[in-house]
């Protein structure tokens, strides 16, 4: 038991007095930013990325920081969900369907308390799974060559779309366009710049927080102003009895763990992120047990279920992305981006070489786990009032907070102005329901991407084949294609229907 | 006439492969060499925009819900005070010029103007406090240090 001896040294990086309180603090902004409306884990742990950053943490401490924030954000997008009715980010959104009626009935803290534990069930689990299966994927990503780690890539680029994409030409252009930007600067092995129309601050290329920060936060800003007034949040719900009744716990257990496996598998997927956890672990619940008919007026089991599938979800996705390097959803992608920004790169060889800051940080996220079931759970009342600023005072400040942390980067008025054109370029992309995921995705990798590429040429001497010239990258080529071609063939019956729903348009990703 | 928008994203879309292809012939060889070269991802990436656009604009979707005139002229008009926000940033200070632009987009997300300039400066101190006197963040420094 290798991992556990790891993991056990893991928490003795995670257990001091500085790292306990970044995660307390994490944990506590991270339920804020998940439970406010327009913020949601990428956003929010997008804008927190430059600032972190900024402050000069270590590498260790900053990680334990955004971990924090990212699991905190996971559990706040239900508050929203249960007593507006508005998700407040994509995970959430099926908790609405049976979350809010239980507010209506007057049973919104027991709503709160039980989609809190089944927060905690499903990204306890989650990351014990992540403990046992990310080494394991390790010894198989020890075997990738230069091919087959391109032939990843690929793979994750055709896969981003997700089974739930609605158009996969506009996957396709959006992968395409980020690793466009990605190109820009001076070519890594040559020297030479590319696409830098003699503009002497794209010699660095294009600084990929500053995309991301522009892309989704401030994106969300024009957003807001687009709607602003059109819907306001209306009436406050009476929050009930804080603790459920043991009974309706009880009931909940089965559901728990039957959604805490399919949800936990979605993460782990290529091209499925927490969204489509809490959604097949609702419809499978629903199938399983709806027998009479009172999933979306209320039932306790479909607000548990929604919730343990998306945190086990948001625990899969780890996996992947520390074993591999290789995120497959939205926020996965921004954490990819924090560890770059710390100059760490997630793989295989971070296993190797650096055990203490991937094993700190899965330790953190036990440590997180808990601090949130006691945050959530007695002291949710208090994130209750938070949502009730109103968003005309929330983001104009969320604005600036971005505009301070990228300026902070560079002290650049440069970046400031890309940033802002990513923001409308952003904007538009989302109405015309771009994804922006694998633009990020690009953005972040495509430079390891081409280098790969041509390495294996260069090893090969320019043989084009030497790109699928092992087993492993064959069957990566293939996983590829199938993952491209299926959402395109089965896709309508995965999406879940309210998805369609205009209002969700571009909605934060998860 | 539907999926206008969508024919547009896709003939952006060409016409930047269109351009990625030209600029990357003119990008010039280094002595360094290696079998690939430069050249050879950049115009492989734009092959797959240009690929996807024509898709696009064959396929397009069903034509996105547009703001009014009024609520576009809104979002130009922020992006107008953001631009001016980074330009004026290093030459005014953190503080002055970040309430005054939050000021604008707290008014124009709907606060009466007197509150919104009440706001506005709330938010500026508020985040100088926190990020530059308690997190020790640098930030723009004005004429008057701040």
């Amino acid at each position: 038991m290798d991992s556990l001896s790891h993991l056990a040294d893991g928490f003795s990086v995670a257990l001091t007095f500085q790292n306990l309180g970044l995660a307390l603090l994490g944990c506590f902004l991270g339920t804020i930013i998940g439970a406010l409306p327009g913020l949601g884990p990428s956003n929010g742990v997008a804008i927190l990325i430059p600032l972190v950053f900024s402050l000069g943490l270590p590498a260790t401490p900053a990680l334990i920081l955004l971990t924090s924030v990212y699991y905190g954000a996971m559990y706040g997008g239900r508050i929203s969900s249960i007593l507006l009715n508005i998700p407040g980010d994509e995970p959430a959104l099926m908790t609405t369907l049976d979350g809010y009626p239980m507010a209506r009935k007057g049973q919104a803290g027991e709503a709160l308390a039980l989609s809190g534990l089944a927060s905690f069930f499903g990204a306890f689990f989650a990351t014990w799974g992540l403990v046992f299966l990310a080494p394991q994927l390790v010894k198989v990503a020890l075997l990738f060559g230069t091919a087959e780690y391109f032939a990843l890539f690929v793979l994750a680029f055709a896969t981003l779309g997700g089974l739930t994409s609605r158009n996969q030409a506009k996957s396709a252009f959006a992968a395409a366009l980020g690793l466009a930007i990605a190109m820009v600067g001076v070519d890594g092995q040559t020297g030479v710049p590319r696409f830098t129309f003699g503009e002497v601050h794209l010699y660095d290329g294009i600084d990929f927080l500053v995309a991301i920060v522009g892309l989704f936060a401030l994106s969300e800003v024009f957003i807001f102003l687009e709607h602003r007034g059109d819907d306001q949040a209306g009436g406050k719900v009476k929050l009930g009895r804080i603790i459920p009744p043991m009974e309706m716990i009880n009931k909940v257990w089965g559901t728990m763990s039957r959604s805490t496996v399919l949800g936990f598998i979605a993460g782990v997927l290529p091209g499925a992120g927490a969204s489509l956890g809490s959604f097949i672990a609702y419809s499978i619940e629903k199938k399983l047990s709806d027998k009479n008919g009172t999933f979306g007026t209320g039932d306790p089991r479909g607000v548990a279920a929604p919730e343990a599938g998306n945190n086990a979800a948001a625990g899969g996705a780890l996996v992947p992305m520390l074993a591999l390097g290789v995120p497959g959803s939205g926020t996965t992608a921004v954490l990819l981006a924090m560890l770059l920004a710390l100059n760490i790169t997630p793989g295989p060889l971070l296993f190797q070489n650096n055990p203490d800051v991937v094993w700190g940080l899965i330790a953190a996220l036990f440590i997180a786990n808990f601090m949130l079931l006691a945050l959530n759970i007695p002291m949710v009342s208090i994130f209750v009032r938070i949502l009730t600023i109103p968003t005309n005072y929330l983001m104009p400040a969320v604005a600036m907070i971005s505009f301070v942390g990228i300026y902070g980067i560079s002290g650049s008025t440069f970046d400031l102005m890309v940033m802002i054109a990513f923001g409308v370029l952003g904007w538009i992309l989302r109405k015309l329901d771009v994804p922006l995921v694998p633009i990020i995705l690009g953005v972040l990798l495509g430079d390891q991407m081409e280098k790969n590429l041509r390495r294996t040429m260069t090893i090969s001497d320019g043989d084009l084949w030497a790109l699928v010239a092992s087993p492993l990258s064959i069957g990566l080529w293939t996983l590829a294609v199938v993952g491209f071609i299926l959402p395109i063939l089965v896709g309508r019956y995965f999406r879940p229907k309210i998805a369609d729903r205009p209002e969700m348009e571009g909605a934060d990703p998860d | 006439m539907s999926g206008k928008s969508d024919r547009l994203l896709g003939i952006a879309g060409i016409l930047l492969a269109a351009l990625m292809v030209w600029r990357a012939t003119l990008i010039q060889e280094s002595f360094i060499q290696d079998p690939l070269g430069p050249k050879a991802f950049p115009i492989v990436i734009a092959i797959v925009i240009a690929i996807a656009s024509a898709y696009i604009i064959f396929r397009p979707d069903e034509e996105p819900l547009w703001p009014p005139f009024g609520r576009l002229a809104e979002i130009g008009l922020a992006v107008v005070a953001m631009v001016l926000y980074a330009q004026f940033l290093p030459i005014a200070g953190f503080v002055v010029a970040t309430a005054f632009a939050s000021t604008y987009l707290t008014w124009r997300l709907g606060t009466p103007p007197i509150r919104a300039v009440v706001a506005g400066i709330v938010t500026s101190v508020g985040i100088y406090a926190v990020f530059h006197l308690i997190l020790g963040l640098s930030l723009a420094r004005g004429p008057w240090g701040f």
